[in-house]
C-alpha cells in the first residue's frame, strides 16, 4: 500500500493564471477505500479550484466526521482546514465566515453528518444563507461504521449485507429548496464533466450553495440492489441541464439548440451558461425544481444538474450588515470607539 | 482508434524503452532490480544471455538505452544503466558453473569464424551449446578484436576482456590466433559447413595531404593501428607534441593514451565545433577533465616536414555551418595556423577491407566495398557465408555487433538444419501479475527522488601515470543501490481489462503524471489532444481500451508513466493490474527442432 504519491508530475502540466499547476491544489494521499466516490469529488474540487485560479491560501475547508469529512485532507493541501465535531461543521463554518468574510469556505459533509447527527445545524446554515459551498458526499450508508443504512438510504434500497430499507429517505436537495437555499444542485461523483462546472458555479455563487453528490460506497453499497451504486446511477441518471462556468463574458457555445441556453450572471461578473436538457424547467423557480424532482423520481430517475439558483439574494453578512473588515484586522480603536460613541448609540433608543 | 492489441509481443516491448532501444534487447529493468537486491550473479547472467560481454559493455557501451530511458523524460537524467551493468560484472562471484553445458557429442557440423571480435564470439557462444564444432581465426595473438585493440586499458582493463572472451573459448572453440586468413576460397575448400565473417572495420581512414607520403607510418599514423600497437605493447611512448585529428571516440582514446605515454602537449583538432563531435558525451567530458584541449574549426591543410621528419601541421581556420538540408558546410576564412607536432594520429573514420575474399566466389559486393548482406539474416549472396558486426553493414558499435552475431547464429543454425533462413523464431514473452495481497506489489513501486549518481574516478595525477590504471572506479554497492532504485520498472506493465472497469475515476484521479483519460473514442490525432495532458510525444504509443459501459474508452499515454502502480492500487475491481513483461529475443536453437544431433 502506498502512502505517498511520487513527486514527479507530467512535464507539460498546464498552469493557471497564478502560475500554479494542479499539483499545487493536491492534498495527501487518500486513505479511503480504492474506488470510493469521495476521491472523485476531491479530484473535482482540485480541478475546479485550479481552473478558477483560486489562491489556495484564501480557502478554508471545513468538515465534520465520517468518510466524507476525512476528505479535506486529500485536496487543497495548502489551504486552511477545520475538522470539527460530528455534525457541527455548519456552526464552525458560520463562525469562521462571520469572523472573516474574505475567504472561500468549502464545507464537506456526508449523509450521516448532514442528515442525521448534523441535521439541526444544517437547516440553520441553509436558512441563514451563509456564503459557502456545502458539498454533501451522499452514499446512503455509514461507511466508517461498517455500512449501516443512513437517513438518505432510499426506501427499498438494499446494501451489500443489509435488508431493504423500510424508511422514507431524507431528500437533501428538496429540503434545501424548501428552507430557502439560494443554489441547489444534484450530481454524481462518476460524472466529472458535470460535477466540476457545478462546483465552479457554486464557488462563484454568493450565498449558500448546496451540492448533493451521489458518491457510491464501493465497499458496502455498490451492489445491484442499491440505488446509490455506480451502475444504478449510470442507468437512472437524468440531467436538467449541463452547465459551463465562464469567468468572463465569452460567446455562448453554439453546439446547443437555439433558445435552450440560458445565461446567468453571477455577482462577481462571471457567467453560468446553462444548457437546458429539460425544457420545462425554470431555473429560478423552487416550485419548478421540486415538481421536476418528484416527476423524475416517480419514473425511477435521479434528476441531476443545477436545480435552482437565485443569484440576487443577500448573504448573511449583508443581511446582518456586518463589517467588511475581518475581525482580526479590527483594532482597539474600532472595537472600543469610546464613551462618546456609546452615548450616541444609546441616544438612538431614547 | 481501434483497441490496442496487447497480445502483440511488440506492444509491451516498446513500452520498455531501454530494452527496446538496446540492439540486443537486454532486459534492463529486470537486471537492475536484481542488482538492487544484491543478486549480482543473476543480474550478470541475464546480461550475459543477451549481450555476452556485460563487463566489457558495462564500461564501453554506446548506451543507446540511456537516451531512451523514460526517467530522462520526467527529469534531467536517465538511469545510469551502463554503470549498473558494470556493477553486476564487478561484484558477481564465480559464474563459471552457470555457463551452458556443451554437448560432448557434436552434431557433425563445422563452422569457421573469421575474426575474434564481439560478433564472432557471439556466434560461437550461441552455436557451441547446440553441438557445432567451431574454428576461430584471428590475425592477432588474443581474442577480443576491436575491444582489445582499440579501447585503451584505462577504460577497459585487459582482465575483463580475458575473462569474458574466456567464457566462450572455454566452451571448446578451436582457436587459431596469429593466423590471418588470406583466402576465402582456401577456407571454403576446407569443407566448413558455414563461414562467418566478423572481421570488423580494421583499416583506419588515411588523410593524404601534402607531404603525407614522407611521414606516413612514422610522423603520421592511423589511430586504430597506433592504439592496437599500444595494446600489444609494441609502442610504449609518445613524443612531446601530439595532434589527434578527429572527433569520435577513437580520437578521445588516442589523445588520452598519448598523454599517458609521455606526451606533453596533446591537442584534439576538430574540423567542426565541439557540439558537432561524434564522440559520446561522457568520453568528451573525461577527455576535457584530463586537461586535453579540443580545438574547434581547424581544417587540416598540410604536413610540415623537415629532414624527413614531421615537425608541425598546417590548418586552415574555417567557419562551420549546417545547411537547411542537414549537410555540413565548411567556409574557409583564409586564415592559416601552424601547430607544432612530432606525431599526428588520424582518427577520422574506419573502412572495411576484404582483400582476402576472392571476387569470383559468388559473394557480391556493393559500391561501399561491403558484401551484399541481408540486414535481417546476415546471409551473403553465397548461402553458406554470413557476415556480422562492423564487417556486415559498416562500423557501428559493440552492442550492435553482438546483436548481429545473435541473428547470424540463428541464420547459420536454420541454414544448417535445412530450415528457411527467412523464418525467424518468435521472441519468448511472459506476462505475470505482481500482485501480493490487496495493495502490495512484488516490485519496489515507490519512485525514488534521487538524482543520477556520479561515478567515482581515480585521482587524476595517478590515472595519468599509467595507461593501464582504470579511470572510472565504478559504483560501490551503496551507490549502485541508490542508482538502481531510480529505475522506474517500465517492464512492470499496466494491464487493463475493460469489462472489469466501473468507471469510478480512481485511477485517473490518483495518476501522478496524468497519463490516464476516459473519453469518447476518436481518431488518434484528435484523441492525443483530448487527453488530460495532450500526448505530444508521438514516439510513444497510446493504449486504447475496448469500449467501457458508458461507451467511452480508457486511454493511456505511455510517455511518462512512472509504473508506480497507483492506478492498480486504487482500482476497486482490479481492472488495472501491474504485470511483469518478460521479453526474450529468440536465440539460435530456440525454434522447435527434431534433434540437436544431426547425423
Amino acid at each position: 500500500m502506498s502512502y505517498t504519491v511520487p513527486s514527479f508530475r507530467h512535464p507539460n502540466l498546464p498552469r493557471n493564471e497564478l502560475g500554479y499547476t494542479s499539483k499545487d491544489y493536491e492534498g495527501a494521499v487518500s486513505t479511503l477505500c480504492a474506488g470510493c466516490g469521495h476521491d472523485s469529488i476531491s479530484a473535482a474540487i482540485i480541478d475546479a479550484c485550479f481552473q478558477m485560479s483560486i489562491q489556495p491560501h484564501r480557502v478554508a475547508k471545513l468538515s465534520g466526521i465520517g468518510c466524507s469529512s476525512k476528505t479535506p485532507t486529500y485536496f487543497l493541501g495548502n489551504s486552511h482546514g477545520f475538522n470539527s465535531v460530528h455534525g457541527r461543521m455548519p456552526s464552525v463554518a458560520t463562525g469562521a465566515n462571520m469572523a472573516n468574510r474574505n475567504l472561500l469556505y468549502i464545507g464537506v459533509s456526508g449523509d450521516g453528518d448532514t442528515a442525521s447527527i448534523g441535521m439541526g445545524q444544517f437547516v440553520h446554515a441553509v436558512r441563514r444563507n451563509i456564503n459557502m459551498v456545502y458539498i454533501c458526499e451522499n452514499n446512503g450508508v455509514y461507511g466508517l461504521t461498517k455500512g449501516q443504512d443512513s437517513a438518505t438510504t432510499d426506501l427499498g434500497s438494499k446494501s451489500k449485507k443489509g435488508d431493504p430499507s423500510p424508511y422514507e429517505p431524507i431528500d437533501l436537495c428538496a429540503l434545501s429548496l424548501q428552507l430557502g437555499a439560494t443554489f441547489v444542485a444534484n450530481s454524481f461523483s462518476g460524472d466529472k464533466d458535470q460535477l466540476v462546472p457545478i462546483i465552479q458555479a457554486a464557488i462563484a455563487h454568493k450565498g449558500f450553495a448546496f451540492i448533493n453528490v451521489i458518491s457510491p460506497c464501493v465497499t458496502f453499497n455498490n451492489v445491484s440492489s442499491s440505488t446509490k451504486a455506480y451502475d444504478y446511477m449510470r442507468q437512472h441518471m437524468a440531467s436538467t441541464n449541463t452547465v459551463d462556468y465562464v469567468p468572463t463574458a465569452d460567446e455562448i457555445t453554439t453546439d446547443y439548440q437555439e433558445g435552450t441556453t440560458e445565461r446567468v450572471t453571477m455577482h462577481d461578473g462571471s457567467y453560468l451558461n446553462l444548457h437546458k436538457l429539460e425544457a420545462q424547467h425554470d431555473i429560478h423557480s423552487r416550485r419548478s425544481a421540486l415538481k421536476l424532482m418528484k416527476d423524475y423520481g416517480a419514473e425511477d430517475k435521479v434528476l441531476t444538474g443545477v436545480l435552482f439558483i437565485d443569484e440576487t439574494t443577500q448573504e448573511l453578512h449583508e443581511i446582518m450588515k456586518t463589517t467588511k473588515t475581518p475581525l482580526r484586522n479590527l483594532t482597539e480603536k474600532e472595537l472600543c470607539p469610546g464613551a462618546d460613541a456609546l452615548e450616541k448609540l444609546n441616544n438612538q433608543f431614547r | 482508434m481501434k483497441p490496442t492489441d496487447t497480445e502483440n509481443p511488440e506492444y509491451f516491448h516498446r513500452v520498455v524503452d531501454c530494452q527496446h532501444a538496446c540492439p540486443a534487447h537486454t532486459p534492463v529493468p529486470e537486471y537492475i532490480r536484481l542488482i538492487a537486491a544484491g543478486r549480482y550473479e543473476d543480474a550478470y547472467m541475464i546480461n550475459w544471455e543477451s549481450n555476452v560481454f556485460p563487463g566489457i559493455l558495462g564500461r564501453t557501451c554506446d548506451r543507446p538505452c540511456e537516451p531512451a530511458c523514460r526517467r530522462g523524460r520526467i527529469e534531467d537524467k536517465p538511469v545510469a544503466i551502463c554503470r549498473l551493468k558494470r556493477v553486476a560484472a564487478d561484484m558477481k562471484e564465480n559464474v563459471q558453473a552457470r555457463m551452458p553445458k556443451i554437448p560432448k557429442k557434436k552434431n557433425g557440423l563445422k563452422v569457421a569464424l573469421i575474426g575474434a571480435g564481439p560478433a564472432s564470439l557471439t556466434v560461437a557462444r550461441d552455436l557451441m551449446p547446440l553441438g557445432y564444432e567451431i574454428d576461430l581465426y584471428d590475425a592477432t595473438p588474443k581474442p577480443g578484436g576491436y575491444m582489445r585493440q582499440q579501447i585503451p586499458s584505462f577504460r577497459l582493463p585487459e582482465r575483463v576482456i580475458d575473462e569474458e572472451c574466456g567464457y566462450i573459448l572455454d566452451m571448446g572453440v578451436t582457436s587459431y590466433f596469429n593466423h590471418r586468413v588470406e583466402s576465402m576460397k582456401a577456407l571454403l575448400d576446407q569443407a566448413y559447413d558455414a563461414v562467418f565473417v566478423g572481421t570488423g572495420a580494421p583499416s583506419g581512414r588515411r588523410l593524404p595531404l601534402p607531404n603525407y607520403d614522407a611521414v606516413e607510418g612514422t610522423g603520421v599514423q592511423l589511430g586504430v593501428e597506433w592504439l592496437a600497437n599500444v595494446a600489444f605493447d609494441h609502442i610504449d611512448s609518445a613524443p612531446e607534441d601530439v595532434l589527434v585529428i578527429g572527433g569520435g571516440n577513437t580520437a578521445m582514446d588516442c589523445c588520452r593514451t598519448a598523454l599517458r605515454l609521455g606526451a606533453k602537449n596533446v591537442k584534439v583538432m576538430l574540423r567542426t565545433p565541439i557540439s558537432a563531435m561524434l564522440a559520446s558525451p561522457w568520453e568528451i567530458e573525461d577527455t576535457q577533465a584530463e586537461g586535453i584541449p579540443i580545438l574547434e574549426n581547424y581544417n587540416p591543410a598540410e604536413y610540415v616536414v623537415e629532414d624527413g621528419k614531421l615537425t608541425a601541421m598546417k590548418f586552415e581556420i574555417i567557419e562551420y555551418d549546417v545547411a537547411e538540408d542537414g549537410t555540413e558546410v565548411f567556409i574557409p576564412t583564409g586564415k592559416i595556423e601552424t601547430i607544432d607536432a612530432s606525431l599526428v594520429l588520424l582518427a577520422i573514420g574506419q573502412n572495411n577491407a576484404f582483400p582476402w575474399i576472392e571476387k569470383d566466389l559468388g559473394i557480391e559486393f556493393n559500391q561501399r566495398g561491403l558484401a551484399e548482406v541481408n540486414p535481417d539474416t546476415f546471409q551473403s549472396t553465397l548461402p553458406q557465408v554470413f557476415f556480422g558486426g562492423d564487417a556486415a553493414l559498416g562500423p557501428k558499435n559493440i552492442i550492435t555487433a553482438v546483436a548481429q552475431g545473435h541473428q547470424a547464429a540463428i541464420s547459420i543454425d536454420q541454414f544448417l538444419q535445412n530450415k528457411s533462413v527467412e523464418d525467424r523464431p518468435a521472441p519468448h514473452t511472459n506476462l505475470m501479475s505482481q500482485k501480493m495481497g490487496i495493495h502490495d506489489w512484488s516490485y519496489s513501486s515507490a519512485v525514488s527522488d534521487e538524482e543520477r549518481q556520479k561515478v567515482p574516478h581515480a585521482p587524476l595525477a595517478e590515472a595519468l601515470k599509467s595507461r593501464k590504471l582504470e579511470v572510472e572506479l565504478g559504483f560501490d554497492d551503496k551507490l549502485a543501490f541508490e542508482e538502481a532504485q531510480r529505475c522506474l520498472n517500465c517492464d512492470v506493465q499496466t494491464v487493463f481489462t475493460a469489462d472489469k472497469c466501473i468507471e469510478c475515476d480512481a485511477c485517473v484521479d490518483i495518476c501522478p503524471v496524468d497519463c490516464l483519460t476516459m473519453t469518447p473514442n476518436d481518431e488518434e490525432a484528435v484523441l492525443r489532444q483530448k487527453l488530460t495532458v495532450p500526448a505530444e510525444n508521438l514516439d510513444e504509443p497510446l493504449f486504447v481500451s475496448e469500449a467501457l459501459q458508458t461507451e467511452r474508452v480508457m486511454v493511456k499515454d505511455e510517455d511518462v508513466c512512472l509504473h508506480c502502480g497507483l492506478c492498480a492500487e486504487r482500482c476497486p475491481t482490479s481492472a488495472w493490474d501491474m504485470q511483469k513483461y518478460n521479453y526474450k529475443t529468440a536465440k539460435a536453437g530456440s525454434s522447435p527442432r527434431e534433434s540437436v544431433v544431426n547425423a
